[in-house]
């Protein structure tokens, strides 16, 4: 019945429009390369390492100087050089990881926290509150982020504490309109009306429909957060605003960076090495977790 | 494979040298070269000038790949094979990107379904019209354009068309935007039009206007392709049908002999599962669905014999505020009533406010004037409180099955959640399984989440979930409108069947005027928020009063479908 | 995001159209007022006294001043007055245009805003033309596309989206400025020395922009419209030129209002990377000295800014998106 292969005509069909190409797998899922999201894993898992235990990834003392080895570019023996004291950066940059971690982390949480109350309760509660929070986070949101951060920092001093209250303040905004919008959609839903024509109380849709399916994307929203948090503590060290400079912090070893990149670019390159390198491997975890989830919500 | 042979309906058919030639046209999607020909298994016609071929089949059976790839419009991973693609001597086999845009819109007209996705919405109508000519540089200037613009959408049928190929498509009714659409197609005068499914976003009405059109466009001597998933369409269009079904042709014949005598048994099927007049009081699929399995007896309507109605709407009238901030009123004085056991259907076209009344009969919203009453009860003045005991009695099928489910949940906890707790005397577990028997599905799917469901599958899980709480009345809110014909058969059976065991009433909204007659026992039309007319099934449909209804039952072409019955009805 | 793509867009009537633009425009005084009062509570929050911190500030010591010098600053400057009738005065002076008093020049915050606006606007408004150019011609080309080319593109902008301007910045120093010296390093005021700093602050808001784009282009490039537009017989090229990219960047110009806003965060830090004159040199060293009225007087002008922004992308939409015209 069929004929030999050369007498079919074979023309491959270049462009997209088809529905029935919805059944092959999206360009969404084909980008969730593992490979990707595995090397972001182990990229995390380093500095969680060098987080508890530096020593254990460190090839020099970080504290201790050396006058012979002064602003040395990146070698074998120094991976990312030394500084005008002749530390070794790289032995800094994972003795500073702890201190920009726990930055981070303390900042994406409050953040998170005070999202959540007033997200939740713009979310659940009637329209009024919901139009008078939304309004707040508005404003709140005008507020370049880094403005209000300083305006923290000008009225409080800089030291740890308020790097982490301003930075998680500035992002809090930020949040709340989106887990505001997610209670929103489900709020919406088909499935919370049928619930509601089946007659359950209020109190229990919001138990058991509501609050888990608005809560879902939160993990990644924290998983992508710290990459944010830490990336924007750093930039106002970087204006000379964060932790003091004897720290071997990240935004800190910036501060210090600063004055030297004409004549030893590493002490500034670097250490935005390891804050981008830090944020993005977080991304590419959080956005895989998010495909992941949507991969679930939507066929 | 001799009905699949096209030579015996050229000969048979007509004389005329035909403009399109298809032979075993296979495709494919994937680089996988086993994946070539599996979705298209090798489709073989010839189409001659002023006739019109029509496609027809459920989702997922290839008739939409096959037109799109007879304009090299398949897909990025598709392999389209052919022994032979030819059209008006010209060998598309060997055609490559540049041959396939210069044949397409000169030489092959296509139109798509819903206008209002298919034309850009953020450029003027005259422009989208127009724009064929100006990709195959037919005219010199602008003006040129807009009188030829002007032409093609009098041509059509557009009133108005200088004001309207000013206008955006959005700020144009959908029968008008069709119009246009199909304007655009037949810019440059092409010989073949290919129409995907053209009528299927339509209100009735305006589906019997745009058919029109197509057939005027066949009788000027046009050849036409008609995809369509409606063989009521394509008994009125075609000189010759392909039915197909996973991407096999299942039959091929001239239209008379397709309707009058099928051959095969998913076409038989097919024409059978078509609601319409005469099928009142039958099953629509009797092979493909049992009867009730399970015993129904636990789940009968709660309570006893109400003499007067059990739902009842006065005067009930609903605004909604538009997103400019426009109060729009959406439901006018409407009045309905429902009686124990007893069907009422509600048929309108798009915007004509069923649903809303629906949502005022669940009590999900408040109407802002008149009340609902239900079992004698003011169920609409009531607070949420004070309803909640009431809502086990009413419970609701939606059209879109999906979204009413958490995602998260389990079929077995989806339907657990609306049991009434411990009514029917016996464990929940096994309360759950006799509610899935009851609709026909097995203890296989209890585990199953929505989105591992078919259409049909989770639409019976609705059901389930509606029938649980043992209520009086089910809302039925357009619950087969996105099913294909031989599930929407099976679940309509299965709706029937249960009003039977379970005495349920059923409040059914429907804009499908055959679905409506052949479920309903009294009927509601309504049009603009308010009711047109209202009567008995046979009444509204044999003897319509109100213009408005005669039209509307006048544009149904169910009825017109030639006579096959009295094959089996089980 | 959808809605402005949506289907169907509601019937616009002018009287609508009236009621929206005036719903903005309070919306807009509103977020003035709000800033300016949520910055006065901050202020209030300010541990010790404002009055010895003036002086100081003024001084540049770290002094116990005396009760009299106290007394004479607490006056002037109306610290002794209830809590309530600072804050009328201090919003009513905000409605007025004035920010108050630099505590360390003791020059009204509106003239040293004013002396340093413009090369910030440069800045922030080149920048965000560029960010523009970047994004649409990655989307235009990579959109909706996923071969290994188009894929690293894709890669390329979560990089960008994620990298802060002053590592961008930075890197483009040493590489353009100190390794070929192709540009000066301390880029002055003209054009030349906008090109490195302007780029700098645009790579990072082209990902962010490229991101949103892109992926409403590819779901564009799947609608009927488009279809239809093949359909016609169009090439690939112009469907992706003249129907989808105009449909791509809707959300894109929505959040350009927004992105003004980050964009005087990130000016802010390369003003200071690339040492340019500018608002941002005023505000870090604002926040140094701890000099209260500067800061809070920036942070309502930025949030003016702001709001200007937004009511311009608000007026402008209607261009792209004809629908929103009125009838």
């Amino acid at each position: 019945m069929t004929k030999p292969a050369d007498q079919l005509s074979v023309y491959p069909q270049t462009l997209v429009g088809d529905q029935l190409l919805r059944f092959l797998p999206s360009a969404d899922a084909l980008r969730t390369v593992p490979a990707t999201v595995y090397a972001a894993g182990v990229v995390v898992a380093f500095f969680l390492v060098a987080a508890v235990a530096p020593s254990l990834l460190q090839t020099h003392d970080p504290f201790r100087t050396d006058l012979y080895a002064t602003l040395q570019s990146p070698s074998l023996d120094h991976f990312f050089g030394t500084d005008q004291s002749g530390r070794d950066l790289y032995s800094r940059v994972v003795q500073g990881t702890g201190q920009s971690l726990a930055i981070g982390l303390g900042a994406i949480g409050l953040s998170i926290g005070i999202a959540l109350l007033v997200g939740v309760t713009a979310g659940l509660a009637g329209r009024r509150t919901d139009a008078a929070l939304s309004r707040f986070l508005d404003v709140l949101l005008a507020f370049p982020n880094l403005f209000l951060a300083l305006l923290f920092v000008a009225v409080f001093g800089a030291t740890t504490t308020t790097l982490i209250v301003s930075v998680g303040l500035g992002c809090a905004p930020g949040y709340a309109r989106l887990i505001r919008g997610q209670f929103l959609v489900v709020r919406n839903s088909g499935y919370v009306e049928a619930a509601r024509a089946l007659g359950h109380p209020y109190g229990r849709i919001v138990r058991q429909h509501i609050f888990p399916n608005a809560m879902r994307p939160l993990i990644v929203m924290i998983t992508m957060g710290v990459g944010q948090t830490i990336v924007w503590a750093s930039s106002l060290a970087f204006l000379g605003l964060g932790v003091a400079p004897p720290s071997p912090e990240w935004g800190a070893l910036l501060d210090a960076g600063r004055n030297y990149v004409t004549v030893a670019w590493w002490l500034e390159v670097m250490p935005g090495f390891a804050i981008i390198l830090f944020a993005l491997s977080v991304t590419v975890i959080g956005q895989h977790l998010q495909d992941r989830l949507e991969g679930r919500v939507n066929p | 494979m001799t009905a699949r042979d096209p030579l015996l309906h050229r000969a048979a058919t007509a004389t005329a040298t035909p403009l399109l030639t298809v032979e075993r046209l296979r495709v494919g999607f994937g680089r996988d070269p086993a994946a070539a020909g599996a979705v298209v298994k090798g489709i073989s016609f010839a189409l001659e000038p002023g006739r019109c071929l029509a496609i027809v089949g459920e989702s997922g059976s290839g008739k939409s790949v096959t037109a799109r790839s007879l304009v090299g419009l398949t897909g990025r991973n598709a392999t389209v094979q052919a022994e032979r693609l030819a059209f008006s001597g010209r060998d598309l086999t060997r055609y490559g990107e540049r041959d396939w845009q210069r044949l397409r819109g000169r030489d092959i007209g296509f139109v798509l379904q819903d206008a209002l996705v298919s034309l850009d919405q953020l450029r003027p109508v005259g422009d989208e019209v127009g724009e064929g000519l100006r990709i195959h540089r037919v005219i010199r200037s602008r003006e040129e354009q807009e009188t030829r613009v002007v032409e093609l959408l009098r041509l059509v049928g557009v009133p108005e068309p200088e004001v309207k190929a000013r206008q955006l498509p959005h700020e144009l009714s959908g029968g008008q935007r069709q119009r246009a659409l199909i304007a655009s197609a037949l810019a440059l005068d092409p010989a073949l039009l290919i129409a995907d499914e053209p009528t299927t976003a339509l209100d009735v009405t305006v589906q019997a206007q745009i058919l029109d059109l197509l057939e005027a466009t066949k009788n000027r001597g046009k050849a036409l392709i008609l995809i369509s998933h409606d063989l009521s369409v394509v008994s009125r269009m075609a000189d010759e049908v392909i039915v197909m079904r996973h991407g096999e042709v299942v039959e091929q014949a001239p239209v008379a002999t397709l309707f009058s005598a099928p051959r095969h048994e998913y076409t038989r099927r097919l024409l059978d599962a078509i609601p319409a007049a005469h099928t009142r009081g039958t099953r629509l699929a009797p092979a493909s669905a049992p009867r009730l399995t399970a015993d129904a007896a636990h789940w009968r309507r709660r309570g006893g014999d109400t003499p007067g109605p059990v739902l009842e709407g006065r005067d009930l009238v609903k605004r909604f505020r538009g997103p400019d901030g426009q109060w729009r009123t959406v439901v006018r004085g409407v009045n309905f009533s429902l009686a124990q056991g007893e069907t009422l259907g509600i048929v309108g076209e798009s915007g004509s406010g069923k649903s809303t009344t629906a949502r005022l009969a669940l009590a999900l919203d408040r109407p802002d004037e008149g009340t609902v009453r239900l079992l004698g009860r003011d169920w609409s003045a009531l607070d949420e409180a004070g309803r909640r005991p009431l809502r086990r009695e009413i419970s609701v099928v939606y059209q879109d099955p999906l979204s009413s489910f958490d995602p998260r949940w389990t079929v077995e906890r989806i339907v657990g959640d609306a049991l009434a707790g411990g009514a029917a005397g016996f464990g929940r577990d096994a309360q759950i399984d006799e509610l899935l028997e009851l609709v026909g599905l097995g203890k296989a799917h209890r585990r199953r989440r929505p989105l591992e469901l078919s259409g049909g599958q989770r639409q019976r899980v609705a059901i389930a979930r509606a029938m649980a709480p043992r209520p009086r009345i089910i809302v039925c809110d357009e619950p087969v409108s996105a099913l294909d014909v031989s599930i929407q058969a099976q679940i309509l059976d299965l709706l029937g069947d249960l009003k039977a065991a379970l005495g349920v009433s059923y409040l059914f909204i429907s804009h499908d005027l055959g679905v409506i007659r052949h479920l309903s026992d009294r009927v509601l039309v309504m049009r603009n928020g308010e009711v047109v007319e209202e009567g008995t099934a046979d009444a509204i449909f044999d003897a319509p009063q109100q213009d408005y209804t005669r039209e509307l039952v006048s544009a149904v072409l169910h009825d017109r479908l030639p006579r096959i019955k009295g094959t089996s009805h089980g | 995001m959808s809605e402005s793509t949506g289907l169907v867009a509601g019937e616009p009537t002018r009287a609508g159209r009236v009621r929206v633009v005036l719903h903005r425009l309070l919306g807009a005084i509103f977020v003035i007022w709000a800033t300016a009062s949520i910055t006065f509570g901050v202020q209030s929050l300010l541990p010790g006294d404002r009055a010895e911190l003036m002086i100081n500030a003024a001084a540049g010591t770290f002094t116990q001043p005396t009760a009299a010098e106290l007394a004479a600053v607490n006056a002037k400057y109306g610290f002794d007055r209830p809590f309530w009738e600072q804050y009328l005065h201090y919003i009513g002076g905000v409605l007025q245009g004035d920010l108050g008093e630099s505590y360390q020049s003791h020059r009204p915050v509106a003239e040293l805003i004013a002396g340093q606006i413009a090369p910030t606007l440069a800045l922030t408004l080149s920048a965000l033309a560029l960010a523009w150019a970047i994004a649409i011609a990655v989307t235009v080309f990579s959109g909706g596309r996923d071969g290994p080319v188009a894929r690293a593109f894709g890669g390329f902008q979560v990089i960008k989206a994620v990298a802060p301007p002053y590592w961008i910045g930075t890197i483009l120093l040493v590489v353009f400025s100190i390794h070929l010296r192709w540009v000066p390093v301390e880029g002055g005021g003209g054009l030349q020395g906008l090109i490195l700093p302007s780029l700098a602050l645009a790579i990072p808001l082209s990902g962010f922009i490229g991101q949103i784009i892109r992926a409403e282009f590819g779901r564009v490039l799947e609608q009927p419209f488009v279809t239809s537009a093949r359909m016609r017989g169009m090439g690939n090229l112009a469907v992706r030129l003249r129907h989808v990219l105009r449909h791509a960047v809707l959300p894109g110009i929505t959040l350009s209002g927004w992105a003004l806003g980050s964009l005087f965060s990130g000016a802010a830090v390369i003003e200071t990377v690339f040492a340019r004159p500018g608002i941002g040199g005023l505000l870090v060293t604002g926040t140094a000295t701890r000099d209260i009225p500067l800061v809070t007087g920036i942070i309502i002008a930025s949030a003016a800014a702001y709001v200007i922004a937004n009511l311009i992308v608000d007026l402008l939409y209607p261009i792209i998106d004809p629908r929103l015209k009125q009838s």
